[in-house]
């Protein structure tokens, strides 16, 4: 069965090979087969593994590694993805569904730009197999097959994590199409508005589930670490939120180029960072170059070859751009103030922070050159990365009122009034009975101000409660996902000004009062699950009537050799209580004193919420042409 | 030329953010990036500055580990060289923190020549050790 899932596999690379050169060739119909046909060749191929997981077929290496028979079913399924060699072949699936949903939906009536797009595409898809099939192929065989398996990582059979890297890879390799359409557009000399129409759907399906994929990772991080946050600043994290980021700055800078033809230059190089990006982020990820609280696989040889392929693809990318730009055509005239120049300071924002995250995430590989061993940590993203996006904020609902080519400025001293007056309602509850930190003032006031500015901005555009229903698809996006920005920094402020964290050590029968919660240790004890075992601490959390119990575990799997920490969450709505179990310690009188880290959260949902809200809106701009502009364009 | 004299505006303000940009992050990465010692590195140089955050790596000592009150504890980090580093810890630790196995704390040394730890990090699999560990081993083996 494997066998026949790699000769797929060899099928699909020779497929994209052969789609590489019709593509180039500029014949859009026979790409077009080529990418169907290696969507299916590689769909069989990676059914084949998923079946090898499910049925615990350790004769295969790779299931023999990673999974064991008793693990829950789902948890085999998705230990198919839960490994380098089983990830990276879900990047190649991925990749190729990209250029056959490209070859089934592309209709620009430019046969031969979409033929090159699906050519590039086909190019990027062989990259990705070569180097599955060469540098970590999953469907090696076992002789003698093993009884049993080694396991998979109990940290990662969480249902987030069985979730996170098939959104994260739809988003990281859902560039690779946008790339493809840029370098198209490049080998023609056309970024103009019907690219950008195109293109700008694209970039939106890769965006959404990059976005959900990152605060699946975040959310699992907050619960299943026991750490108590949700975001380190881990290089893991930063190699997501850069393409994220860039992301971003593109969906942006294309509507530019697709309302007035303007900015082709900074588009197309927008869409070909964020999936050099993506590349980067595997890179670091994979090859083990940084110090990462969750970094798996550490193979220099494999880091070697994605950082060639980086090399290759985002060099080759980038050279085309070198010789094309100067030819690209220029939209109309435009002024700084206005929405040209309002979206060009969102991407000059942007880049600069990805710019900074980058610089704090490779810093450490800078200087160990020099021979020094450093961290960069969360200050230096707090002294960074915080005040040059909060510069983006406070501006956004300001000029997302500005018009195409010259704004009215008339109304601008209103807006810095109104934000003034926001700022001014949170320092004076800051110093009066509310005790708020500056910082965190102004960061609510930000917050405030970004869910109204979404709301007026949707008004200013309705004009009467009339036609609100009527306002485009797009329109609507825009407001849901900016005003998730601001409920995501209502979330993050108040979180990280609010949370409050102690250790406690009891014993048994103790109890003891954390931020306002009177916490009870009743027992401790032994429980068994399918495949592991664990200490279980009951606790009896009380505050005021409400009274919640509360069981945070720490589990040990023993096929892997692995402890993992089970927290408990107590949501009151408002906040979570949150305990994590840590290490029994028995003192001379032969007592154990248990001890535990008790995190108050307050508001976390929010900055979930928000993320969802940012996701929903911007998948709500794909449905963005109105159905009449079609008829009015014909 | 007469659009480029339009956009000065702007591309002075672009130029200002930059250049703060470089600026703030020059100014954090001086005061926030954490080095790393292992004791025998701090024997050498001497110990780093009081209330600089540092990271210090090593092995657990055996038969170091000390309990205090409530969550309090102390224990020693070796690196192979002879040369040890007190630590002194409130809360709780990592999975893998045991005697005998890698371990990264990240603290302050004090004015008494204590150290602190904010956070203590420990293999968090099987497989998978910190990088500086890692090579710290290589160097001394």
């Amino acid at each position: 069965m494997i066998e026949a899932g790699h000769f797929a596999a060899f099928l699909a690379l020779a497929l994209s090979f052969l789609q590489a050169g019709q593509g180039l060739l500029g014949q859009r119909k026979a790409a077009g087969l080529s990418a169907l046909i290696a969507f299916g060749a590689m769909a069989f191929s990676f059914l084949t593994l998923i079946v090898a997981f499910a049925t615990s077929d350790f004769s295969v290496q790779l299931v023999a590694a990673n999974s064991h028979t008793l693990k829950p079913f789902v948890y085999k399924i998705a230990g198919t993805w839960g490994n380098h060699e089983g990830s990276m072949a879900l990047w190649c699936l991925v990749g190729i569904g990209f250029g056959a949903a490209g070859a089934r939906f592309l209709s620009t009536g430019r046969p031969v730009f979409e033929a090159r797009a699906l050519g590039v595409q086909g190019v990027l898809n062989a990259g990705a197999l070569a180097y599955l099939l060469l540098a970590s192929s999953p469907f090696t065989r076992l002789d003698p097959a093993p009884l049993q398996g080694a396991g998979l990582n109990p940290l990662l059979q969480d249902p987030a994590l069985a979730a996170h890297p098939p959104m994260l890879y739809l988003g990281y390799v859902g560039y690779s199409f946008v790339f493809a359409l840029a370098a198209a557009g490049l080998i023609e000399g056309r970024i103009d508005r019907v690219w950008a129409r195109t293109a700008r759907i694209w970039a939106l399906a890769a965006f959404v589930p990059l976005t959900l994929g990152i605060a699946l990772g975040s959310y699992w991080a907050y619960y299943e670490l026991g750490w108590g946050g949700w975001w380190f600043w881990d290089p893991v994290e930063n190699a997501s939120l850069m393409p994220w980021l860039l992301g971003a700055a593109l969906m942006h800078s294309v509507i530019v180029t697709e309302k007035r033809g303007s900015f082709g230059v900074w588009t197309s190089l927008l869409a070909v960072l964020a999936f050099c990006f993506s590349m980067l982020g595997a890179f670091l990820v994979r090859s083990g170059v940084l110090t990462s609280v969750h970094a798996f696989a550490i193979d220099p040889l494999r880091g070697s070859l994605l950082l060639a392929g980086l090399l290759v693809f985002g060099g080759a990318a980038l050279l085309l751009f070198a010789l094309r730009a100067s030819k690209l055509a220029a939209g109309p005239d435009w002024t700084t103030a206005s929405r040209e120049g309002a979206l060009m300071g969102n991407n000059l924002v942007l880049v600069v922070a990805t710019a900074t995250v980058l610089l704090g995430t490779l810093f450490p590989l800078i200087a160990e050159a020099t021979g020094e061993t450093i961290s960069v940590g969360e200050p230096y993203f707090n002294l960074t990365f915080t005040p040059i996006m909060s510069l983006a904020l406070i501006s956004l609902p300001v000029v997302q009122a500005w018009s195409w080519g010259k704004a009215d400025l008339s109304s601008i001293w209103k807006f810095a009034a109104a934000f003034a007056g926001i700022v001014a309602i949170f320092w004076l509850a800051g110093i009066g009975p509310f005790d708020i930190p500056l910082l965190a003032g102004v960061g609510l006031a930000i917050a405030v101000w970004l869910i109204g500015g979404a709301a007026f901005e949707l008004w200013r555009r309705a004009k009467t409660r009339q036609r609100l229903p009527q306002m485009p698809a797009r329109v609507w996006g825009m407001t849901l996902a900016h005003a998730g920005l601001g409920l995501f920094v209502l979330g993050a402020v108040l979180e990280t000004s609010g949370r409050t964290h102690t250790t406690i050590a009891l014993q048994e029968g103790q109890s003891t009062s954390v931020a306002g919660w009177q916490l009870t240790l009743d027992d401790v004890e032994s429980i068994e699950g399918p495949n592991w075992y664990a200490e279980r601490a009951s606790l009896t959390a009380r505050h005021g009537g409400t009274v919640a119990s509360m069981t945070p575990h720490k589990r040990f799997y023993p096929a892997a050799q692995m402890p993992t920490t089970e927290t408990a969450i107590h949501k009151t709505g408002l906040s979570d209580l949150y305990v994590a179990l840590g290490d029994g310690r028995r003192n001379q009188q032969g007592e154990t004193r248990w001890t535990f880290e008790v995190f108050l959260n307050p508001l976390i949902d929010l900055i979930y919420l928000g993320t969802i809200f940012i996701a929903l809106g911007a998948g709500l701009c794909v449905f963005g042409r109105r159905k009449h502009t079609a008829t009015e364009a014909a | 030329m007469r659009a480029r004299a339009k956009r000065l505006w702007g591309v002075s303000i672009a130029a200002v953010l930059l250049v703060s940009a470089v600026a703030l992050a020059a100014v954090a990465l001086r005061q926030h990036a954490d080095l790393f010692y292992t004791p025998q590195l701090i024997a050498e140089r001497g110990q780093p500055d009081v209330g600089k955050r540092v990271r210090i790596g090593g092995w657990v000592q055996i038969d170091s580990i000390e309990y205090g009150e409530g969550a309090d504890m102390t224990f020693l980090i070796e690196d192979g060289s002879g040369e040890t580093v007190e630590v002194a810890y409130t809360g709780v630790v990592p999975d893998l923190f045991r005697e005998g196995e890698g371990v990264v704390a990240t603290g302050r040394f004090g004015a008494g020549g204590d150290f602190t730890a904010e956070n203590i990090l420990a293999k968090h699999d099987e497989n998978y050790e910190p990088r500086e560990l890692k090579n710290a081993r290589q160097a001394t083996s």
